[in-house]
Formats: C-alpha cells, structure tokens, sequence
C-alpha cells in the first residue's frame, strides 16, 4: 500500500506563494480583465493586465483559492510580468502541456512552476495548479491581442 | 425483527468496504451525504438478480420475465410502504432523484405560461434550481427565491410564504439542506402552497432512510429521492405522488414500455406510472433496494435519526474544540440532518480534504452542487463530513485529527 507523496503536493516553494502570494494587490488602471472559475469547487480568479504595447507592465492575481491555484497564482505573477504577450503564451502553454502529461517536466524550463509538477499525482487537483493560466491562455490574452491592436 | 445496536460492531460489519484501508490507513468514510455505503445484503440481492433472474421487465412470459418483474414491482410496493405512501400506482422509478424532479418540471410544461411563478429556496441543490430554470426559460415562467439567515441556516418561512402568490403554480424545497443540515418546515410550507392551488415537490434526497419521513405528513404532492443515498444502489431513484397527481404529468420520454398502442404517426400511454417509465430500467438495482430498506427497518428509522443527531452533537462539540472553524447550518444538533459544513480560514476546502485523505478521512469540499447558497454564506467552498448507520464517535475524532494535521502541513 503505497503512501500518498503530500510532501511532493506541498512543497516548501508551494507553501510559501501560497502564504506570501505575489500580485495579489489590483491594479489601479488594467488594460485587460479576466475571470476564471474552476466548476468542480467554485474557485473564482480574476486576473488583471497592464500593457505597455505588446509587453505586461503588471498583473495582478485576484480571489481566493486553495493552496495549489493561489501559488500557481502568484508564480504566474512573477513569470509574466515584463514579458511579452506571445513569450508568456509559451510559458502558459509549455506549463498546459506538462500537466496534462503531454510533455515531461525535464524537457522544458518552468522555473518555479517546477514545483506545481508534483500536483500531477493528484489528478483532481491539476485543474487547480492551471486554473490560472488556463483564464491567462484562454481569456485574458485574447483580450490582450485585441487590446494592443488598438 | 431482529434489534440492532446501531453505534455496534453489528451495524459496521454488515458493510463490507469499512473493512478496507486507505493509503494505509483504515477508511473513515464521511461522505454519506454524497452516496451511503451498501451493506452486504445489498450486494449480494443485486448480484443474485444478476445470477438467477436477470431478464428484461413487464414484457416476458418466460419465468425469469415472471420474476424479474416481480422483483422490481416489489421495489415499488416496499417503497410505497416504506413511505406509507398511497400506494405503488403512485411511485414512478427513475434514475435518481434529479431525474425524477426533471421529470415534474418537463411534466409541468404543458400547464404554464408566461407569468407564471415557480417558488423555490435558495438553499437547493443545483438538482432542485436547474430543471426549474430551464423550465422558466421555455415558458416565461418566473423564478423565486425564498432566502435562508446565513449565520442560523433557518429558511426564511415567512418570506417563502410571502412569495406564494395566486400565480404560484409549483412550490419546490429541499426537505435536508446537504450543506447547511437545515430541516426545513415542508409541512407548513406545503400548506400555503395548497391554500394558492399550488403544487408542492420536496426533495428527500437527505432525508429518506436518516430519518422516519412519511409521505402523507410531508403534505408535498412530489417527493423524490435516490435509493444510492439510502444504502441502495446508484441508477435508481423515486418520484413519489399519487395517481391522480401523476396524471397531471405529460409523459416526456417516449419508447418502449411507456405505451399502450402505437401506430407509425399516433400513440396512447400506458396506465399510470407506467407511462413515465420508458426504456429497460434498473432492473438490478430495484431487485436490490428493498434490502437496504429492511436493513434501515430493523434497525428502526427513530433510532438511526438519534444516532445521526449524537453524531452531530460529537462532530459540532470536537470541531469547536479546534477552534477557528466556522461551522454553517443550525447549532442544535437535532435541527440538522445527519452531517456537519464548515470553512477553515486556515485551510482551503480542496487542501483539507486531500490533506485529511491521507489520513484515511473522506470528507467532500466544494460548493456541494450549491452555489447559491455558498453565496449567501460569503463563502466560495466548504468542506462537509456525514454520516450514516455505519459511523462512529471515533471517526469524528479521527477528523478532527486529520484537520489539525492539516493545519500543520499548512503551516497554519
């Protein structure tokens, strides 16, 4: 009878975006807004994004969640802001692909987001580790296109 | 009739998967709520039926056809008696309860226009709000809520009364809150109702097989429930009525079994409930459920609604003593059914109950098919533990555990 890695769920990096979450403070003048909700708990996330043409100035990651959405949350916070739209589109995308096991972690560079891998083992729990790069995929910037083509 | 001692080994050892572990651990199984154990008696009618009986209902003259209809008209008789029910004319097998409530509502259809009022509360199950939504979108209808004290769980009656209007055409409530544990006053609502000519549907999911609930003392014209949530097995529920009620109903599902002559462009419909059966149903499960109600009899409905309410008054006392739990529904432990909704400020709902699985806990999180409620309560998700015959004091301890352990992987 195997025992469940909680350790491997709950890593020290986890715990601490989740204690100390980074882009939780809104946005005075967002130039994109987008919500997501993740239908099997309620879970809401509200994420916001200043623009400076085609490159994210700021976010902001808002709205309670359980420990695994807000820190990937808050690591979202810190890898996209200053990069352009289409490079945190790759990081989103290349994050989608790991969790859905469609690519193994080793191959690519996810940084922090290494440590949301272990969520993997909880497959009820994935779609907490990407409700908010799913809302910044599928949402948020779309709008953002739209917005710098204005 | 044999008396079982329900806090006893007697009652456990009739459930054959509490003798399993989880992740090394003992079961503690705590979500009744979401659908109760079976006991052995239960598995092994079922699997007999699939042993010795198995053959398609109503149709057949061969012998096993005799017997597989018999078993399952014997599930509507037992569970008409069970209820002290009219009788079996009036109970219509369906696949749960929220299918029986889809089938009011579209049964309805034909009766309503623009205008007309459906009063419901806001403490319901998704399955109790949804079909009445899209009900309203096809007719016109309106929708209203009667609300609920977010800090007591006590349904707001007099507004619910306020609301039923001579334009009411169907009041529906839930008779168990499966998140705030509220039992709600059916009877005096179902009063009103009838005095504005208004037909009444109560959803028993919570409450049938956890507490003595009677059919004509409920005063609803409807009541529906699903055998899995009342140690039976899943694929089978109940929409309870008499036969004239049921006639009010236009049959919504058409096929096989559900006719009494068809020509290629014209039918007629079988005798009530007949009519709203249509397809090959559960034979299995009906054939089965009977001995998950003879379990609950010999133990005595009275007795497992005391245990149920020392099980509440055990879980509200020990998650008190945590501390920092904010507990949702009625304090007193006999104004609620058998289970137990809190938020810990600490620890997110989805954390606590994979954090308390490693323990062994199975509590649920989430918004328990509610969300409107949880909106009323301010809160976006809770976790739940519940109860049936099987649990012990113990296992309440073993939450409570199981939480602080939780809190400590957190770092709270």
């Amino acid at each position: 009878m195997s025992t469940i890695p909680l350790d491997e769920l709950y890593r020290e990096v986890i715990l601490d975006h989740h204690r100390h979450p980074r882009g939780r403070k809104p946005l005075a003048h967002p130039d994109v807004e987008a919500a997501g909700l993740n239908p099997s708990c309620g879970d809401e996330v509200t994420l916001q994004l200043e623009l400076d043409g085609d490159r994210i100035a700021d976010v902001a990651v808002l709205g309670r969640g359980c420990a695994v959405s807000t820190a990937s949350g808050s690591m979202l916070a810190e890898l996209i802001r200053g990069r352009t739209l289409d490079e945190a589109r790759a990081i989103a995308e290349r994050f989608r692909e790991v969790m859905h096991g469609e690519a193994a972690p080793e191959e690519v560079d996810l940084g922090d987001l290494e440590a949301l891998t272990g969520v993997r083992k909880f497959p009820v729990r994935i779609k907490c580790a990407l409700l908010p790069w799913v809302t910044l995929l599928d949402d948020a910037l779309a709008r953002a296109g739209e917005a710098d083509r204005d | 009739m044999e008396t079982l001692l329900v806090d006893g080994e007697a009652v456990r050892a009739r459930f054959p998967i509490l003798g399993r572990t989880v992740h090394g651990r003992p079961l503690v199984y705590l979500d009744t709520a979401a659908t109760a154990q079976r006991p052995e008696a239960v598995i092994e009618a079922e699997a007999a039926y699939s042993r010795e009986h198995n053959a398609n209902v109503h149709r057949g003259i061969h012998t096993l056809a005799e017997e597989a209809t018999g078993a399952y008209e014997g599930c509507r008789r037992r569970v008409a008696a069970f209820l002290g029910a009219p009788g079996p004319r009036g109970v219509v097998m369906t696949r749960n309860a929220t299918a029986a409530i889809n089938l009011v509502a579209r049964g309805l259809e034909h009766t309503l226009g623009a205008g007309d009022e459906i009063v419901l509360t806001v403490m319901e199950h998704h399955a109790n709000l949804v079909p009445w939504i899209q009900l309203a979108r096809r007719t016109g209808a309106v929708l209203r809520h009667a609300g609920f004290d977010p800090e007591t769980g006590e349904l707001d009656l007099d507004g619910m009364i306020r609301l039923i209007g001579p334009r009411t055409r169907l009041v529906g409530l839930v008779h168990v809150s499966n998140v705030l544990g509220t039992i709600n006053p059916v009877a005096e609502v179902a009063e009103a109702a009838h005095r504005a000519g208004a037909l009444v549907l109560v959803d028993a999911a919570q409450s049938v097989g956890h507490m003595p609930v009677a059919y004509p003392e409920l005063g609803a014209d409807f009541l529906v429930f699903s055998a899995h949530k009342c140690y039976g097995p899943m694929g089978l529920g109940f929409l309870v009525s008499t036969p004239e009620t049921l006639e009010r109903l236009e049959p919504v599902e058409g096929g096989g079994e559900m006719i009494e002559r068809v020509e290629l462009d014209a039918a007629t419909w079988a005798e009530i409930p007949y009519r709203f059966e249509a397809g090959t149903p559960n034979v299995a499960a009906a054939a089965a459920f009977p001995a998950a109600l003879d379990l609950l009899e010999a133990i005595g409905l009275p007795a497992v609604r005391e245990h149920e309410i020392a099980l509440n008054a055990r879980a509200v006392e020990t998650l008190e003593r945590l501390g920092g739990l904010r507990i949702v529904g009625p304090r007193d432990p006999a104004a609620r059914g058998g289970l137990v909704a809190f938020d810990d400020p600490l620890v997110h709902p989805h954390d606590m109950a994979t954090i308390v699985d490693t323990r062994g806990v199975a509590v649920r999180a989430g918004h328990h098919c509610a969300q409107p409620l949880h909106r009323v309560l301010g809160l976006v998700a809770t976790t739940r533990a519940s109860w049936g015959v099987y649990t012990t004091g113990d296992e309440i301890e073993a939450l409570a555990g199981a939480i602080a352990f939780a809190r400590r992987t957190m770092g709270a």
